[in-house]
């Protein structure tokens, strides 16, 4: 038992990390219980490039990577990937963009060639991005009638009020009718480039056949003149409760938002705030706020509470779908949870559970070979260290009341919080 | 995949199926019952469902505020989920620790309370569940294209039942129901992971053994008659954007022509993924997709069976093109099926489908959930055989099976096509 589980867990004597001459960074583990092969990973050229004119810009040209390249048309490409039954897609956040593919062991060569030249070699083909266009303008419709997507949007726009986290990365309508093809042309030319990408590779395959098939296909690759995003600027502070609500008619049930802003992944109150947040909306059936707003009031089918933390300043909120007419009893119940927690902290007994918890979960979320590419990808982009999840049992058990206590009133003051409402 | 598998059925009934894999310090473990929403009348539409929520209100081994608790300090993951055909809980434990989960199914198996007051609790939460339901309108449409397709059997209802039941059924309902389905005759148990098969068995044994058998569960027998002529309707609702359901019958999981249906769906739609634990892949390059999407009458595209004890539904669902007309996709789509049935396909093609499949049970291999997931899965609706030589069975479609099932199934006069027209605020 010992032997299987040391193993399961990725550490400096298993992944092995390589930065080629161009910049580029590889992270591999092999699996050989698996006969697929997972890539993953990330580059700089996330919406914090985007004007709030053109916004969605950054994530119409990762929708369009894979539109037509220099040596493949769409058809082309998806034949090639979807004849091996594999899969490869672009995603994009506010400081990065990533992807994520996977394969049998035997097509990796097929699956790193196709994203090289996406990455390197788009083509943007005309009436490709066109019918992208109506594809995009027609999600953005459904997100206007989606409570959650709305409510989540307005609370960012609330908290993050002339922030770039305070945008969708994905755009409104408007500026997405404004982004023209050589919009694409230029945003891919400037800020795509080898520094800042990395690649993280997981399953059936030695780490040094993958890095030599890294170098293949894209060890060549040099951008000269890669743009840098430009500073992210402070963050103004709630200086008292702001609550909004959005009206779509029609529908069964409101979505709620209720929060703050929370910690950067690398503050030091991070895995305080994480176990803290645990306690207050995850643990066992949605923590403190699932006991009282479903449990206890059946107010709701879901009611949680989540911790986003990443490069910048984070949001730590708590989320519920009620019927309309209960929109205020949940919101003053999640905001007395919310002072409770405040004002008392957690107790021994929460803090042992929730412990135990992330301690006992770990190799569960490391299982397959999709949970380790996120585990190596979270390795590179905070700097944890290729031995973080072998100190990881540590690191939790580092953490106090007294911290959890600290963390909370640092970032949640129930006189000043983000109040977001989406429904009929 | 069909090392260390074992497989037995205890006196009274319980069938119990174990594989062990050593590849991570992880155990999943599932409780399988033979009870759905093809088990529900009238007056207790979403009964099974409901059931499965009170499974976790607790007994008195494991009060509710307990349970939940002991199973997330030991890092576990547990869930339950409610089909049309039967309702499954699992645990994935740290190996070391299953047996709390072990321990947890067998008592509940038959000990939970049903306490009124929970009842009542409940009874808002699934109401709150099945609103956020309704605000989707792809769901608005799969209910009414859904009970069009079915008038007399009883997949004729959503699994989260009627708003009108919802109000309505009573403790001493959920509680019989209760008593009437959970028999260890009626579940199957399956667990795979890190564990010695002999010491499991000697486990299960003795937790479960001492469960009495009970009468045999009574089953509706309301077949669907055949449909003679399309069924056309429209569902109206907020939004802008226009969604089609284009819905063929198919037969039940266990007949011979699931496989060669397989191979179609692969086709015309991309390959539908059965694994409850691992995505899918895009279908860029399906007929459908070529025909629809590329051809911009449609923004997405996608098909899919289910795995079901009866012949169930093949569902087609497009969303419109914001400037074009739901007729005209539904033309388009009329056309690829004519293709499909006058039309032989490649031997290529079938050999993608099969090496589409083949890749899809890889990356549904990798995860012990998912596995344990489908030891039991495909006892619901035929064996675990089924799972095994799927592979085989596909390889062994032919192109002239192909178009056989395509002429047979793929009949107009056999479907349902439902339309989502948007609003666009005017009420």
């Amino acid at each position: 038992m010992d032997t299987t589980k040391k193993n399961s867990l990725p550490g400096p004597d298993d992944i092995y990390r390589e930065v080629l001459p161009n910049g580029i960074t590889v992270l591999t583990r092999s699996n050989f219980n698996s006969p697929s092969v997972v890539i993953s990973g990330f580059f700089n050229a996330g919406a914090l490039f985007d004007s709030d004119e053109k916004l969605g810009l950054a994530d119409f040209v990762t929708s369009a990577l894979m539109r037509g390249t220099k040596k493949r048309s769409f058809d082309e490409i998806y034949h090639a990937l979807e004849s091996v039954g594999a899969s490869l897609g672009f995603n994009t956040g506010v400081h990065k963009s990533g992807f994520h593919g996977r394969c049998l062991a035997e097509d990796l060569s097929l699956l790193l060639s196709l994203l090289s030249e996406s990455l390197t070699q788009p083509a943007f083909p005309k009436v490709e991005i066109e019918k992208l266009r109506a594809q995009i303008l027609t999600g953005l419709a459904i997100r206007a009638q989606d409570t959650g997507d709305m409510a989540s949007m307005l609370f960012d726009e609330i908290l993050f009020k002339d922030h770039p986290y305070g945008r969708p990365e994905d755009g409104h309508p408007e500026t997405i009718k404004k982004i023209t093809r050589d919009d694409l042309v230029k945003f891919q030319r400037e800020t795509y480039g080898a520094r800042g990408l990395t690649i993280v590779i997981v399953g059936g395959v030695k780490a040094e056949e993958a890095v030599r098939q890294v170098k293949r296909a894209l060890g060549g690759w040099q951008v000269k003149g890669q743009k840098e995003a430009g500073e992210l600027p402070s963050l103004k502070l709630l200086k008292k409760t702001v609550s909004k609500s959005h009206k779509i008619a029609g529908k069964s049930q409101s979505d709620l938002v209720i929060g703050t802003n929370g910690p950067k992944r690398k503050d030091p109150e991070f895995m305080a705030a994480l176990i803290g947040n645990n306690i207050l909306g995850q643990f066992g059936m949605m923590g403190r706020i699932g006991d009282v707003v479903r449990e206890k009031s059946g107010l709701a089918y879901y009611s949680g509470s989540s911790l986003n933390a990443g490069i910048g300043p984070g949001s730590w909120e708590v989320s519920a779908g009620v019927n309309p007419q209960n929109v205020k009893k949940a919101t003053d119940l999640i905001v007395s949870e919310l002072k409770r927690f405040v004002d008392d902290g957690v107790t021994a007994d929460e803090l042992a559970d929730t412990q135990a918890n992330f301690i006992g979960r770990l190799p569960l979320s490391l299982e397959s070979n999709g949970g380790v590419a996120n585990a190596l990808l979270n390795i590179e982009r905070y700097d944890l260290g290729l031995d973080y999840y072998r100190r990881y049992e540590g690191l939790v058990r580092e953490v106090t009341r007294e911290s959890i206590l600290s963390a909370a009133r640092k970032f949640i003051d129930v006189d000043r919080l983000a109040i977001a409402a989406a429904g009929p | 995949m069909t090392d260390s598998l074992t497989q037995i059925t205890l006196p009274n009934g319980l069938k119990i199926l174990l594989k062990e894999i050593h590849t991570a310090p992880i155990i999943s473990s599932w409780l399988w019952y033979r009870v759905g929403s093809r088990d529900e009348t009238p007056g207790r539409t979403g009964i099974s469902h409901w059931v499965e929520h009170m499974q976790f209100k607790g007994t008195p081994q494991f009060p509710a505020n307990v349970l939940d608790k002991l199973i997330s300090r030991e890092g576990g993951s547990w869930n339950a989920f409610t089909y049309m055909d039967w309702t499954a809980y699992f645990e994935t434990m740290p190996a070391d620790k299953i047996d709390l989960a072990l321990r947890l199914e067998s008592d509940r198996m038959t000990n939970s309370q049903f306490n009124a007051d929970e009842v009542a609790s409940e009874r808002t939460v699934i109401m709150a569940e099945r609103e956020g339901s309704e605000n989707e309108p792809l769901f608005q449409l799969g209910e009414t294209v859904q009970h069009a397709a079915f008038r007399v059997h009883a997949y004729h209802h959503e699994v989260i039942g009627d708003m009108a039941d919802l109000r309505t059924m009573t403790r001493d309902d959920l509680y019989n129901h209760y008593r009437g389905y959970y028999v260890p005759n009626n579940a199957v148990m399956a667990v795979a992971g890190d564990f010695d098969t002999q010491t499991m068995m000697t486990r299960i044994r003795e937790l479960f053994e001492p469960i009495p058998a009970g009468s045999e569960p009574s089953r509706l027998q309301r077949p669907e008659p055949t449909q003679n002529g399309e069924v056309r309707l429209s569902v109206e609702g907020p939004g802008a954007t226009t969604y089609v359901q284009a819905c063929y019958r198919f037969p039940a999981a266990s007949h011979p022509d699931f496989f060669a249906l397989s191979v179609l769906d692969s086709l015309l739609a991309g390959p539908s993924n059965l694994n409850m634990f691992s995505g899918g892949i895009s279908n860029k390059t399906s007929r459908l997709y070529r025909a629809l999407v590329d051809k911009q009458l449609a923004v997405s595209a996608h098909g899919g069976a289910s795995a079901t004890i009866d012949p169930f539904l093949y569902s087609i669902t497009m969303t419109i093109h914001p400037k074009r007309k739901p007729e005209e996709a539904l033309d388009a789509l009329d056309k690829e099926i004519q293709r499909a049935r006058e039309e032989k396909v490649s031997k290529e093609e079938i050999a993608r489908a099969i090496k589409q499949a083949r890749a899809l049970f890889a990356y549904g291999s990798e995860n012990i959930s998912n596995q344990a997931f489908w030891l039991g899965y495909a006892e619901m609706f035929a064996a675990y055989e089924w799972f095994q030589t799927y592979l085989d069975k596909l390889a062994k479609v032919t192109v002239k099976d192909v178009q056989r099932v395509a002429n047979e199934y793929f009949q107009n006069k056999s479907r349902v096509v439902g339309i989502y027209a948007p609003t666009n605020g005017k009420a």
